[in-house]
């Protein structure tokens, strides 16, 4: 394999690409937006949430993961696909306890966002689970409300990676998998408000809380109050 | 001699909430009973358990779609005692009495035409098909328009303090979390002579619906009570703190003065086996005599007078009907409501000229406590929210008095006051006649959703009758 820079095409535009790059780098770089909820900017990739798949010579791949290759034909903008990843963020809305109404997170929240960018008026295709799951608000500082995890793993990678110190994990397999901490709970562990894994954007959803600061940011000035979640990467293009 | 009859009015219309009126006529039809029963159930007080404080505002005012800012309002107050701030900045304090205002202006305007103008105008016993919004927009276009650019207006003023016209986020703990920028102000500005203007149309309509029906409005649902409210330290009208005042029947003072933090120490709340509101009272005067009524027409009972001069002039011309005396007819509600049109109109261009609203200190600390209350004066009433906090920032308690459930006990009254005088000893009972009995509700402007959170304790009753409805067995639990 050589260094030297190669082109792949997505939904027909050529896009430079250099080895290494992933599917999602090159297109990030290209400005041109593959949804995802899993993967976050510096931290390792995982290939979780599958909401970045995409159409690879004919292959379902995760962005996040899939090595870009000379000449690769990627579909993501297509009818089929947007199906698939609306598919994928409803089935989160119904595993887990989301009430974007009453949740601080609401308007910053990346999976709100996703759902709104993809088109899901109302979750409706499958029956919700309503797992009983606990708040942990243990610590002076962070409260954990695992009602509202999609276990991205963020939190996981940001603490193991960036943080050096472990303080979330998984436990459990398959569907009863979900982010626990390592400790009796959150006030057992070395976690701190300087922690990259508990910063404001580390955690797309509302789960991880830095505490007494919700809704201090009036609506009109969150996130996603004035532009669709992807659209400064698409900036790049203009 | 006839067959007992069981007359049911399901649901109550025009109404926010879900509930009916059970009518027991005897076999000489005359009225036994008559009850309005609340059948829904919401558990607000229950389920909030274990979120965390800051959320509260934002949760609990999701009881209620028409005024959600009262609980929002009551709920941050509670929470500012919780962050120990007994005095906001003044920023905070004037960005919430301005969501306050405009939410009380557009939930009497909602209230007066769209719900009890149909009545109002077309007569109590008009066909139902008439008794509409719709049939008031058709006659009376222009009244019609009106109502709906003055809600327009108060729904634009809670946009601009909370941040969305229904269950916004302005209210935090210890403030707000926005000011009001000038370009919306002067909007509001731009537009402020003609609400006062078309408040005082109402008013008008209002006044003289009472003076002109002055034979019908001392008898409808018209019966002494107790009446309780804020009133600020000098007595004048305000809704958004102030003491609590009660007074009895002949105006004679229960209590004034009173902290609100102590409201438990004054009332006691009870719990009855056929509906899911419970029944408060105070407590020096007991079950039977304590109950009270609140609301706008209690309002312009305790008050000693209003601080916005359209407004009090109203004021003094309403307690010169009844000689100043408590004014003690359900149906005078609608004269009290309009006049809080006006005030709030009044205090909303007060509070327009006001600089303090650019300001940018928003939010105050003080040492966290564990015990909050917060008391405001809802459109419906005053309104008590108190919670426990433990360590942790999580609600451990939580207690709701909602104004519909104040006046629990003053709505039945008046169910039973008008079902015995319009229908007792009437062979044929019509739809008009028990359109009267839903008047005599719709005048209080109940929340019913707001109103039903009593769980653990409610008692309940189970009566088994047999074919003929003679009691074969009774199980009771609780009361």
């Amino acid at each position: 394999m050589t260094d030297a820079a190669f082109t792949l095409t997505i939904d027909g535009t050529v896009v430079a690409a250099k080895p290494g790059q992933t599917i999602m780098e090159a297109a990030d770089a290209a400005g041109i937006y593959i949804p995802r909820l899993c993967d976050h900017q510096g931290l390792r990739h995982q290939g979780g949430c599958r909401v970045c798949t995409v159409k690879a010579a004919g292959r379902s791949v995760a962005a996040c993961t899939q090595p870009a290759a000379p000449g690769l034909a990627v579909e993501n903008e297509t009818p089929h696909l947007h199906a698939l990843r609306r598919d994928l963020v409803e089935m989160l809305f119904h595993e887990g306890n989301h009430l974007c109404p009453i949740c601080e997170a609401s308007g910053n929240c990346e999976l709100q966002a996703m759902a709104y960018r993809l088109g899901m008026i109302e979750p409706s295709k499958f029956p919700y689970l309503e797992p009983t799951r606990p708040v942990d608000a243990s610590h002076p500082d962070i409260a954990l409300d695992t009602n509202r995890c999609i276990s991205c793993g963020r939190c996981i990678r940001a603490s193991e990676d960036v943080d050096g110190k472990g303080v979330f994990g998984y436990v459990g397999r398959g569907i009863h998998r979900r982010v626990a901490v390592d400790g009796a709970d959150l006030a057992h562990t070395d976690a701190a408000l300087s922690d990259h894994a508990v910063s404001a954007d580390v955690c797309p959803v509302g789960c991880i809380i830095r505490k007494r600061e919700g809704f201090r940011v009036p609506i009109g000035e969150r996130d996603f109050d004035h532009h669709l979640i992807g659209e400064t990467i698409a900036e790049k293009r203009r | 001699m006839s067959e007992p009859r069981l007359i049911e009015i399901s649901p109550v219309t025009r109404v926010e909430g879900h509930g009916k009126v059970t009518i027991h006529l005897n076999r000489d039809n005359q009225v036994d009973e008559a009850r309005l029963h609340v059948v829904e159930f919401r558990g607000f007080e229950r389920f909030i358990r274990g979120r965390l404080y800051w959320e509260v505002p934002v949760i609990v005012q999701r009881l209620c779609g028409i005024c959600p800012v009262s609980h929002h309002l009551a709920g941050a107050k509670a929470m500012d005692q919780i962050v120990g701030v007994d005095v906001l900045p003044p920023t905070a304090e004037k960005m919430r009495r301005l969501m306050h205002y405009g939410q009380v202006m557009q939930s009497h305007v909602l209230h007066f035409f769209h719900l009890a103008a149909p009545d109002l105008l077309f007569g109590f016993e008009a066909p139902a098909e008439r008794r509409n919004i719709f049939e008031v927009l058709r006659e009376q276009p222009e009244l019609g328009r009106r109502a709906v650019l003055m809600r327009q207006f108060g729904q634009e003023i809670i946009e601009a303090t909370a941040g969305k016209k229904i269950h916004g986020t302005g209210a935090i703990p210890g403030g707000i979390n926005r000011n009001l920028p000038i370009a919306v102000r002067d909007r509001f500005l731009s537009r402020i002579a003609e609400m006062e203007t078309w408040a005082l149309e109402a008013l008008a309509i209002a006044r003289n619906y009472t003076l002109d029906h002055a034979e019908l409005v001392a008898d409808f649902g018209s019966f002494p009570s107790s009446h309780m409210s804020l009133v600020r330290d000098d007595g004048a009208l305000d809704l958004y703190h102030g003491s609590l005042r009660a007074i009895d029947s002949s105006g004679g003072v229960i209590f004034d003065h009173l902290d609100y933090n102590g409201y438990h120490k004054v009332l006691v709340e009870d719990v009855r086996s056929w509906s899911y509101m419970k029944f408060p009272f105070i407590r020096a005067l007991g079950a039977e005599r304590g109950w009270y009524r609140v609301g706008p027409l209690s309002r312009m009972n305790t008050a000693s007078f209003i601080d916005t001069p359209l407004a009090d002039a109203a004021h003094r011309e309403l307690r010169a009907v009844t000689g100043g005396a408590p004014n003690n007819s359900t149906l005078t509600s609608h004269w009290a409501r309009m006049i809080e049109v006006v005030h709030c109109v009044e205090k909303i261009r007060e509070l327009l000229h006001d600089p303090d609203l650019q300001g940018s200190d928003l939010v105050a600390r003080g040492e966290r406590r564990f015990e909050g209350i917060g008391v405001i004066e809802a459109p419906r009433g005053n309104l008590i929210h108190h919670y426990k906090v433990d360590e942790n920032d999580q609600i451990t308690y939580c207690n709701l008095i909602v104004s519909t459930t104040h006046n629990n006990e003053g709505m039945n009254r008046a169910v039973k006051d008008v079902a015995v005088k319009h229908l007792s000893g009437r062979d044929k009972i019509t739809e008009g006649m028990l359109n009267q009995v839903e008047v005599a509700i719709r005048a209080y402007d109940p929340c019913l959703s707001c109103a039903t959170h009593a769980l653990g304790q409610m008692p309940l009753q189970v009566e088994l009758l047999d074919a003929e409805g003679q009691l074969v067995d009774r199980a009771t639990r609780g009361a």
